[in-house]
């Protein structure tokens, strides 16, 4: 090797290695004004966010990082302070989260439902049915081995919604043992589509399933219950359990979404003509199986431009 | 099904083609992320490696057996570890690097490693003692016999090189864990493929996994090139 090639080479990997330098601090550096936004596959995959965000982005000149990951998952990033703020669906889990001193200020943002889906000859015989008629029919006819049902099986909203419809005719489905039930361990969309490939039935939230609905062959069977509610809060991550949480940023963007202009938007989101999400911050609003406390109320009315809902 | 290959081709040439942002940076990260892991990941391993190859000291074998088991070490594991190392409630939590594309950098560059030091090692000892003893012969001191020896196994190194970058830029579990796949900001090829399927686009699923076979072909058949042109 001569000099000038032995030179040449020292050049480029210093030059190489400075540009990595600048771009590892650039990193530390830049998550200053960003804030981590743990949330459900379902308000990120229906494209809800990506609809909500610009106008807060640029009003608020802070920039959300959307961490779509299935509501268990979100609790314990915000639980190790990873995030800065959640939007989840899985009430007695936020309620949980949020007395146990890891949260604070949660707000009820929107909701929508629940719907449960399966193969278009229905063996299983449960369209338009109600609710408790529907388990005990897909129980029976899983047992029958004429359906496979699956589950997320991921300690997700969906997921816990669908234990509490097996609570409510006493029954704890294993899939170890019961043969017709399936637990994918996946976010919706994966799970939809391993259910459609399987002519099985599935829980979905209404969200996914009219953003994906075109990709897959099966059809809705059933909806339309008050259990099948799917109200979404919003939870500052408590900054008391790690000094790193930007409290404020995360404040301005729950302020947002609890003000007249975030809940228009979502309320006027809409995808092939349908609405996906409706508003659901304020009084009255516990028929929706969501209800913000009167105290946090109060508290966000300060922030959000005095708006109650 | 044959709709949506054919979907995925159509898809994939308009997607490289129209220029648009947000493919061309997820084209941009993964390569610098893979790109960054893996010279800093060779520059580390380029010396360790050829340091077990020449060199006899106790402890040999079983370095050798560490550095063989990690070349298969599973990236889900390395994510889940770096990720408990950055989180906040980690022993690095306070430099703010998880979900950042440098936790990705890490990540893959533990990786790739073992592969570098175990494939320069392999190519190195591979090369016939008789020109080690020429090399001497010839008045060469340790320094530029190590030069020597790295330059003439220089293909294979190379090729153990591609073989790194090849794993780092196709996986999946360790950059989703750690990166978090955030728009803008840590979604790579791998990482934007899961999150189409999910979202039953499988034409763009297809599209982008096709411009990332397209990328991984062309970089190995201009080093091949180079490779032959050198001999």
């Amino acid at each position: 090797m001569n000099k000038k090639n032995k030179i040449l080479s020292i050049v480029f990997i210093a030059t190489i290695s400075t540009l990595i330098g600048i771009s590892t601090s650039f990193d530390i550096l830049h998550s200053k004004n960003r804030i981590i936004l743990a949330t459900t596959t379902s308000t990120y995959d229906s494209g809800l966010l990506d609809y909500i965000l610009p106008t807060f982005e640029e009003k608020s000149g802070i920039l959300v990082d959307i961490l779509s990951v299935g509501t268990g998952h979100a609790l314990e990033t915000g639980r190790r302070g990873d995030a800065d703020v959640l939007l989840v669906h899985s009430r007695t889990r936020e309620d949980e989260f949020v007395s146990n001193g890891y949260g604070i200020h949660r707000a009820c943002i929107m909701y929508n439902d629940f719907i449960i889906i399966g193969p278009s000859n229905d063996p299983a015989n449960i369209q338009g049915e109600n609710i408790s008629v529907t388990m005990v029919n897909l129980k029976s006819a899983g047992e029958l081995g004429l359906i496979k049902f699956y589950s997320r099986g991921d300690g997700s909203g969906t997921n816990s919604k669908e234990l509490s419809l097996w609570d409510l005719i006493n029954h704890s489905p294993n899939s170890a043992i019961d043969g017709w039930y399936y637990e994918t361990g996946a976010g919706m969309g994966t799970t939809l589509i391993v259910a459609d490939q399987n002519s099985g039935y599935t829980l979905i939230d209404r969200g996914t399933w009219l953003s994906t609905r075109n990709a897959v062959n099966l059809i809705l069977l059933v909806e339309g219950e008050e259990v099948l509610l799917n109200p979404y809060g919003a939870i500052l991550v408590n900054p008391e359990i790690n000094l790193s949480v930007k409290y404020d940023l995360a404040l301005e963007f729950v302020a947002f979404l609890t003000s007249e202009e975030g809940q228009g938007l979502i309320g006027s989101y809409k995808l092939n003509n349908e609405t996906l999400f409706y508003p659901s911050f304020g009084h009255g609003n516990e028929t929706y199986g969501c209800s913000t406390t009167d105290a946090e109320i109060e508290f966000w009315r300060e922030y959000n431009g005095n708006y109650i809902g | 099904m044959v709709n949506e290959f054919i979907d995925g081709i159509v898809e994939a040439f308009a997607l490289l083609f129209s220029l648009d942002p947000e493919i061309w940076g997820i084209i941009l990260l993964s390569l610098r992320v893979s790109g960054t892991a893996i010279f800093v990941a060779t520059l580390v391993s380029l010396p360790i490696g050829s340091f077990i190859a020449l060199r006899k000291f106790s402890g040999k074998k079983f370095f050798t057996n560490l550095i063989n088991t990690f070349m298969g070490f599973p990236p889900v594991v390395m994510g889940l570890l770096i990720f408990l190392l950055l989180s906040k409630s980690g022993p690095l939590g306070s430099l703010g690097l998880l979900y950042s594309p440098t936790a990705m950098i890490v990540a893959q560059l533990f990786l790739a490693i073992p592969i570098i030091i175990g494939t320069s090692k392999a190519a190195i000892e591979s090369i016939n003692p008789d020109l080690k003893e020429t090399i001497l012969n010839l008045g060469a001191n340790e320094r530029q016999l190590w030069w020597e020896l790295i330059k003439e196994s220089k293909k294979s190194i190379i090729a153990g090189v591609l073989v790194a970058f090849g794993q780092a830029i196709s996986e999946v579990g360790a950059v989703m864990i750690v990166g978090g796949n955030i728009r803008w900001n840590t979604r790579t090829f791998t990482t934007s493929i899961v999150l189409q399927t999910r979202m039953g686009e499988f034409g763009m699923a297809m599209a982008l996994g096709l411009i990332l076979i397209i990328i991984t072909f062309s970089l190995n058949y201009i080093l091949t090139h180079l490779q032959m042109r050198d001999k």
